[in-house]
């Protein structure tokens, strides 16, 4: 079969051809760069925080009335609260472990400041952010200790919120030390917090802590974390804690009746949008943290969906109305000799050269609207192998949608040559 | 001659009826995504108070140490409270305010309330003033009233609903964080969106139920929310205090200038005060001032999230592609009736009179796909305020936005007809007719 004949009906129709390869090359761009833009959302909403995160909770709640914190015995007081609640959710039979922390990956808590190797640097070295606790932090949020040691009971200090002290000891993330120390020697080095002096010593690494917020002001530094045994004090508190394997709902359930029973003076909610206040699994504060995330890329699904559906409807449509149109010249062909198959090879192959003059036109575009993207919205580069997917499909798409209408041409008699009309 | 032509248009697409949906659907889908995300846009980027926005500016200036000081840096986004309070003493604009969000416990008399926390916002007089906060019932509370350190608070109407039963509570104690209150004046409803005038604790969907005078709160120590700016040796919290020390800016400072003139020489005085802070040692950069107007500090801030503006282009591609599919299916239609038009052309209609059939033909799609548009966008509307972003609660249609709706379907529909309508009214109906 040869392309002229087919080349020299498509140039009766110049405006169709150009309108349909128009709108496979628009659907290709648009498709493409929104499957990218879906699949990075869905790698960013499952990117581990470090923590093992199954049988997690997060307790969070303000005391009423509490002390003011703003003097040494009032302070006292507050961590004499703190460590109070922390024993009694220890005491649960289905909790295994909890331990006073003030915020946890993806809560939205953030603290967090500047890094310094000498105490006179006028800019600081690495951002990271502050993570204040007990001692057991790493074992109860699944931490995994890579280098030097965990923390011991000794190195254990508390504060008051507004307090200005500094810890003698910290655990960085592997992140944070590679920023830090290059050479891969963090343990034991010196490093100075916000404006803290003197020194605090590294004396452990963790393989992965992300930070609290997911922002996109924060994503130089997502996973530049510090480990600070030091409970804050203050008239809130939160605590992390781990429930016994299979136990998670009954331990989130009798958290917060067992800190009410001890003491009534203080506010908890257990329902609604995850917030401070509230009780939630880590599994909640993960699918809130990511919430845009996730409608954003349902929502580049449907479009895609819809999008590849209007051009697949627009390509049948069009041939549809050829086919009605060529009528008289098919019924000819066919009495000339031509077979079904002939008929329906014919508006295949017509189909395939529209959509591959449109999904050259279209791999441009989407390299292009890619490039565009990147300027305007800080986008990473899309991989070639998205474009060759596309294209791909949109032939396919083309295919299938051309079948229907090309089927119905090869029905077509071949007494139509004789008919007028 | 109308009717005529819309007799027609209808009698046209009730012929084929696949193709006609398939026009109708493809008009209304690409509608209905762009209204969808060009009203969220348009909720997330209107004025917060049109009318009064272009004569509220937010000064800045800059009282940070030498530290990391480079040529081009912007000045702090907030005030220390010195500078806060100087300014505000100044009273060199018509009104201004100094403010800082927080939260406070309410303890309510009645036992049928346990003590609960709201935001407040702690002011100074202007505020309600300078933001056009309507009052339900009373007023708001002077300028002496500030100095004096008044116990005075505005409520709003939820909250007087919730512990007055929405009586006119004016006049009537409020227990607050230990201390007793007097309600001086009750809001009615008004919830500003974005919450320009402090961004720092959330853009959309957040509001105080409280104000007090500012010097009350602090004198009170109530807790307090949002960013905090150091330098120095400065933190966010001193020992001994609830507040961050002198080298952090945390408050924000707004002032009203109703005219351009007034607003240049309020700059000019920005540049005077930070000379004679430096003079006095207190500053150590040169003068760095910055005076935006409300809109333009929104715009600075990138209030509207990036996520927003990507759908926004987005669906303007995806009403591209069916624009690009309508007019490629009207085109079809219409050189599928080339004979008819040539009939009527032979029987002596004007090219003129063939082209406004066309066109009609393609408005009565558009409008029927606008309104099927329309109907898209109020389900996509419905979808985006069950998404739980913080804004997702104010994404509905107003009346402005439903009138774009139709202009947009009704010029897209027209735009996607005249290029098929010319091809077609072209013909020459001497050949189409022989050739039948």
């Amino acid at each position: 079969m040869t392309l002229h004949p087919i080349l020299a009906a498509l140039k009766k129709h110049k405006a169709g051809v150009i309108l349909i390869t128009l709108q496979i090359a628009l659907t290709l761009a648009i498709v493409c760069n929104a499957v990218f833009i879906i699949s990075q959302r869905v790698d960013r909403i499952h990117r581990p925080t470090g923590l093992d995160e199954a049988n997690l909770f997060q307790v969070n709640q303000l005391w009423v009335n509490a002390p003011t914190g703003n003097d040494q015995a009032s302070i006292d007081k507050l961590d004499a609260m703190q460590r109070a609640d922390v024993e009694i959710l220890r005491q649960l039979p289905d909790v295994e472990s909890a331990v006073a922390i003030n915020s946890l990956p993806l809560s939205g808590n953030n603290w967090s400041g500047g890094i310094r190797l000498k105490p006179d640097q006028k800019t600081s070295t690495a951002h990271a952010s502050f993570y204040f606790g007990g001692w057991q932090m790493v074992h109860v949020l699944g931490l995994q200790l890579i280098a030097g040691r965990d923390f011991t009971a000794t190195d254990q200090r508390h504060r008051g919120f507004r307090e200005k002290t500094v810890p003698p000891v910290v655990i960085v993330s592997k992140a944070l030390a590679d920023a830090l120390f290059p050479n891969g020697d963090a343990v034991g080095k010196s490093i100075y917090m916000n404006n803290d002096v003197p020194p605090s010593t590294i004396i452990g690494v963790v393989a992965r802590m992300q930070t609290p917020t997911i922002a996109s002001w924060a994503k130089d530094f997502a996973f530049n974390t510090i480990l600070i045994p030091a409970r804050m004090d203050a008239n809130f508190s939160g605590y992390a804690v781990r429930a016994k394997p299979g136990r998670l709902e009954a331990a989130m359930r009798e958290a917060p009746r067992a800190l009410f029973a001890a003491n009534p003076m203080r506010v908890i909610e257990t329902s609604g949008d995850y917030e401070d206040r509230t009780v939630h699994s880590f599994a909640e504060i993960r699918a809130y943290a990511y919430r845009a995330d996730r409608g954003m890329a349902i929502l580049m699904g449907v479009i895609c969906v819809i999008l590849l559906c209007v051009t697949g409807a627009g390509i049948v449509g069009l041939t549809s109305f050829w086919v009605g149109q060529r009528r008289k010249q098919i019924g000819i062909r066919r009495a000339l000799g031509a077979t079904q198959r002939d008929i329906l090879r014919y508006f295949q192959t017509e189909n395939l050269l529209i959509a591959g003059a449109g999904v050259v036109l279209g791999a441009i575009l989407a390299v292009g609207l890619n490039l565009w993207l990147m300027k305007q919205f800080a986008m990473d580069r899309m991989s070639l192998a998205y474009v060759l997917v596309g294209i791909l499909v949109l032939l396919l798409l083309g295919q299938g949608a051309v079948f229907a209408p090309a089927r119905r041409a090869s029905k077509v008699s071949p007494v139509e040559a004789t008919r007028s009309v | 001659m109308f009717a005529y032509y819309l007799d027609l248009a209808l009698r046209s697409l009730k012929r084929n009826k696949v193709l006609t949906a398939l026009m109708v659907l493809a008009i209304a889908v690409g509608i209905g995504a762009s209204m969808t995300t060009l009203t969220v846009l348009h909720v997330l980027s209107g004025d917060p108070l049109p009318g009064k926005s272009g004569e509220l500016y937010y000064p800045q200036i800059d009282p940070q140490d030498a530290r990391g000081m480079m040529p081009g840096t912007l000045p702090p986004e907030q005030v220390t409270l010195i500078d806060g309070m100087n300014l505000l003493r100044a009273k060199r604009a018509d009104r201004q305010a100094l403010m800082e969000g927080g939260a406070v416990p309410i303890q309510p008399d009645s036992s049928a309330f346990d003590p609960f926390y709201v935001e407040a916002r702690y002011t100074t007089a202007d505020f309600f003033a300078m933001f056009d906060a309507p009052f339900r019932y009373g007023h708001g509370w002077s300028g002496a009233d500030d100095e004096a350190h008044a116990r005075d608070v505005v409520i709003t109407r939820q909250l007087d609903d919730k512990l007055f039963n929405g009586a006119d509570s004016t006049g009537r104690a409020l227990r607050i964080g230990g201390s007793t209150f007097r309600i001086v004046g009750v809001l009615d409803d008004w919830r500003p969106n974005p919450h320009f005038y402090d961004l720092g604790t959330g853009s959309y969907d957040y509001y105080e139920q409280v104000f007090m005078p500012l010097q009350t709160a602090l004198e009170l120590h109530f807790d307090r929310n949002g960013s905090v700016d150091c330098w120095g040796n400065g933190t966010g919290g001193q020992e001994g205090s609830a507040y961050p020390s002198p080298t952090c800016a945390w408050l924000q400072f707004w002032v009203e200038l109703d005219s351009p003139a007034k607003a240049a020489a309020y700059k000019q005085f920005l540049i005077h005060y930070s000379e004679e802070q430096k003079t006095l040692g207190r500053f150590v950069r040169a003068p760095n001032v910055q005076l935006r107007d409300l809109m333009q500090w929104l715009d600075y801030n990138d209030v509207v999230p990036s996520d927003v503006r990507l759908q926004a282009w987005l669906a303007f591609g995806f009403l591209l592609v069916c624009l690009v599919n309508t007019v490629g299916l009207m085109l079809a239609k219409f050189m599928r009736r080339s004979g008819e038009l040539s009939v009527r052309r032979a029987l002596g209609a004007s090219r003129r009179a063939l082209f406004a059939q066309l066109l009609t033909e393609s408005g009565v799609i558009g409008i029927a796909g606008g309104a099927g548009g329309l109907l898209l966008a109020l389900l996509g509307l419905w979808l985006v305020r069950r998404r739980p972003s913080d804004y997702a609660a104010l994404a509905h249609l107003d009346p402005e936005m439903l009138a774009v709706t139709f202009a947009l379907a009704l010029g897209a529909s027209l735009l996607a007809g005249i290029l098929p309508a010319w091809r077609a009214c072209n013909v020459s109906p001497a050949l189409q007719l022989k050739s039948q």
